[in-house]
């Protein structure tokens, strides 16, 4: 029985307008995504990497509704996200973990209001029962109930991470989107959050779309993992497929240029791409990626690849495996 | 390196105080390394730990806000860098001993071109005329591997992307043939395929030039790709020293065996959990008495709660600074190494 994704984006597009022709008119975009297409079951978590300006987190926010797409269609339980009347609807199951935990906390609120909040906005029990339920959520995400009555100032880093996780908890979502969760944390901070994380989906069975540039954090907490280049999924596989196996020579290069954390493996062969990631204004024509690719060609430069099977538990989009696939 | 070689800079008990409004906090509590030539050595640490202050110090920056001990003392080729004044200082900085900064976007002029604020700083230190300066300038450009260098003299920064501001960083670095570099995090803003590039380059420098390089990071992967040595400082004091493959294969205090081990393995397959250090780095106005990492240590003993270790030489060649470590030998030393479990 084929299970039905909990969210399923379709070719979803988002082309911002920059600049603006004779009359106003917008004639000029820059493609921050350009056609994603991912499925998200319940219960998984689906890492999605990429470098800087790849469309990481455009995707995320397009996700959770804070930024609606150009083009395609995003269904949560087989249902349009635009077909929901109100979009506050939504926000019971989708729900967002942000970078920053400095800036993504009202500095002026006190820590029990700030997880309360969600509950309020959505009219869920009453003053004591959501009392009740904040001091459930901070010792769910290892903090002590008289922290409720602090400011998010008297918080370190690591404390207020704990703090974004409570409140996105407390409607109890199916969904969270985690924009770089810890990229903002010292290493032994990081692992604290991520055994959290993990902790909780065990717990309660949700689905995490786990965005980061951290490729080592993405691999222990995610399922399956997306690789974006330029606004594009350009590979998507399990897990142990993408790191045992990887295909897109891309892939390839992002994970050789992890340091290893072994000081004998310093001299291994490794892929050192060239060149910067091209302009998403101006991306360059056929695939995206021939710019920098090592194994880029002639024909790179005027056939933009598709997403393809490679095999049962991986796509991937590069003219080396289109050949393979039609053979 | 012959051992009788002195070294090229001599940090010694450094110890700065910071007088804030809530009491003085030591952000660099009795530091003690040196630096020999044309070697690359890290300073590893969780924010917090006094890494960026002890740079500023030997670049005798942010002097107004950082006070010393009597005692400290930073000898850079035999000269005290902090009994200089300002003005003999500034001969150093920059020309002698130049530093990289984290975020490249701050740290360079966005109102200048770049070609023009690479060759101020040889102007000022070499006495040459500016259209000099600028052929020298483009030479450096094309050092760090900036492409189309020619055209490039020209642009502000603001039309470069982050690897690149990070190359012309480290070319305004180069400009006066500096004998040691500090690099404080310089590839931490950047994403791995040019983190990649750039650490490619300090090793390519380091091995073409002979220029020794500070290397300050809490990244160990960059640590294991980069350096030669490694210090690890926790709330201002090094708790451990050692050759890489010292402190990668053998790690000996508790708080770098529990970094190394908290770090989520990028080969092999995943641990359910990781490990971690429990609680958070200790507030710097309410330090613990004894053993700053006492209160995260699962080894801690009444002993550490009541004297603060020193570094000391352990037998297996690190110099820790850890009761348990230093007394009973194969005391925590016989537990699965912390890089065992990464790799």
């Amino acid at each position: 029985m084929k299970q039905q994704p909990l969210v399923s984006l379709k070719d979803i597009k988002k082309h911002f307008p920059v600049g603006s022709g004779l009359f106003g008119k917008k004639n000029h975009f820059v493609k921050a995504v350009d056609g994603v297409s991912l499925d998200i079951y319940p219960g998984e978590t689906v890492g999605l990497v990429g470098e800087s300006g790849c469309g990481k987190s455009t995707t995320g926010r397009m996700v959770v509704g804070l930024s609606d797409p150009t083009g395609g269609e995003i269904y949560f339980e087989g249902k349009k996200l635009n077909e929901y009347k109100a979009k506050k609807s939504l926000g019971k199951n989708l729900q967002m973990i942000f970078q920053d935990p400095y800036s993504s906390l009202n500095p002026r609120m006190t820590v029990a209001d700030i997880i309360a909040e969600p509950l309020v906005l959505h009219k869920v029990g009453t003053a004591s029962e959501r009392r009740k339920r904040v001091d459930e959520l901070l010792e769910r995400v290892g903090l002590a109930s008289y922290h409720g009555n602090r400011y998010p100032i008297e918080f370190s880093g690591g404390q207020r991470q704990r703090l974004g996780i409570a409140r996105a908890l407390a409607l109890q979502p199916k969904l969270i989107v985690c924009d770089e969760p810890v990229s903002a944390l010292d290493v032994s901070i990081q692992a604290q959050i991520l055994n959290l994380l993990k902790e909780i989906q065990n717990d309660m069975g949700l689905s995490y779309l786990f965005i980061a540039h951290g490729i080592q954090a993405v691999k222990h907490i995610s399922d399956k993992i997306a690789v974006m280049y330029l606004g594009k999924i350009i590979e998507f596989a399990n897990k142990e497929e993408l790191f045992e196996n990887p295909r897109h020579p891309y892939t390839k290069a992002l994970l050789s240029a992890v340091p290893h954390p072994d000081p004998k493996m310093r001299n291994r062969e490794r892929i050192i791409l060239t060149g910067d990631l091209p302009s998403p204004a101006n991306p360059p024509a056929g695939c995206s990626f021939h710019t920098r690719c090592p194994v880029a060609m002639e024909q790179c430069k005027r056939i933009d690849p598709n997403l393809l099977p490679t095999s049962k538990q991986s796509l991937t989009a590069c003219l080396l495996f289109e050949d393979k696939v039609a053979n | 390196m012959s051992e009788k070689e002195e070294p090229l800079l001599e940090v010694k008990d450094l110890e700065t105080f910071i007088p804030t409004s809530k009491g003085e906090i030591k952000p660099v509590n009795g530091v003690s390394f040196s630096i020999n030539k044309g070697e690359i050595v890290a300073l590893v640490g969780e924010s917090g730990s006094g890494k960026s202050v002890s740079s500023l110090s030997i670049m005798g920056l942010n002097a107004s806000a950082i006070q010393y001990s009597k005692d400290s003392s930073i000898a850079f080729k035999g000269k005290d860098l902090l009994k200089l004044k300002e003005k003999e200082m500034r001969k150093i900085r920059g020309n002698e001993v130049a530093m990289i900064f984290q975020d490249p976007m701050f740290s360079l002029n966005p109102v200048h071109p770049i070609g023009r604020q690479i060759a101020e700083s040889i102007v000022l230190h070499k006495k040459v005329k500016y259209k000099e300066a600028l052929v020298t300038a483009l030479d450096l450009l094309n050092k760090v591997g900036i492409p189309d260098a020619k055209r490039r003299l020209n642009d502000y920064p603001h039309q470069l992307s982050g690897g690149m501001r990070q190359r012309v960083m480290i070319a305004m670095a180069l400009a006066c043939d500096p004998q040691l570099i500090i690099a404080d995090e310089p590839t931490t803003a950047l994403d791995v395929t040019i983190q990649a590039q750039i650490l490619n380059l300090l090793r390519k420098l380091q091995q073409e030039s002979g220029i020794a390089i500070l290397l300050i990071t809490h990244d160990l992967g960059v640590v294991a790709e980069t350096a030669d040595r490694v210090l690890v400082m926790y709330c201002g004091k090094i708790v451990e020293e050692g050759t890489v493959e010292d402190i990668f294969e053998n790690p000996l205090h508790p708080y770098t065996r529990g970094l190394l081990a908290s770090v989520p393995a990028l080969y092999g397959p995943s641990k359910e959990k990781l490990d971690t250090i429990p609680g958070v780095v200790p507030n710097p106005l309410e330090l613990p008495k004894g053993c700053n990492f006492v209160t995260r240590c699962s080894y801690a003993t009444e002993k550490c709660s009541q004297n603060a270790p020193t570094l000391l030489e352990h037998p297996a060649g690190n110099m820790v600074a850890c009761w348990n470590a230093l007394e009973e030998e194969g005391g925590i030393g016989h537990y699965e190494t912390a890089a065992s479990s990464i790799t």
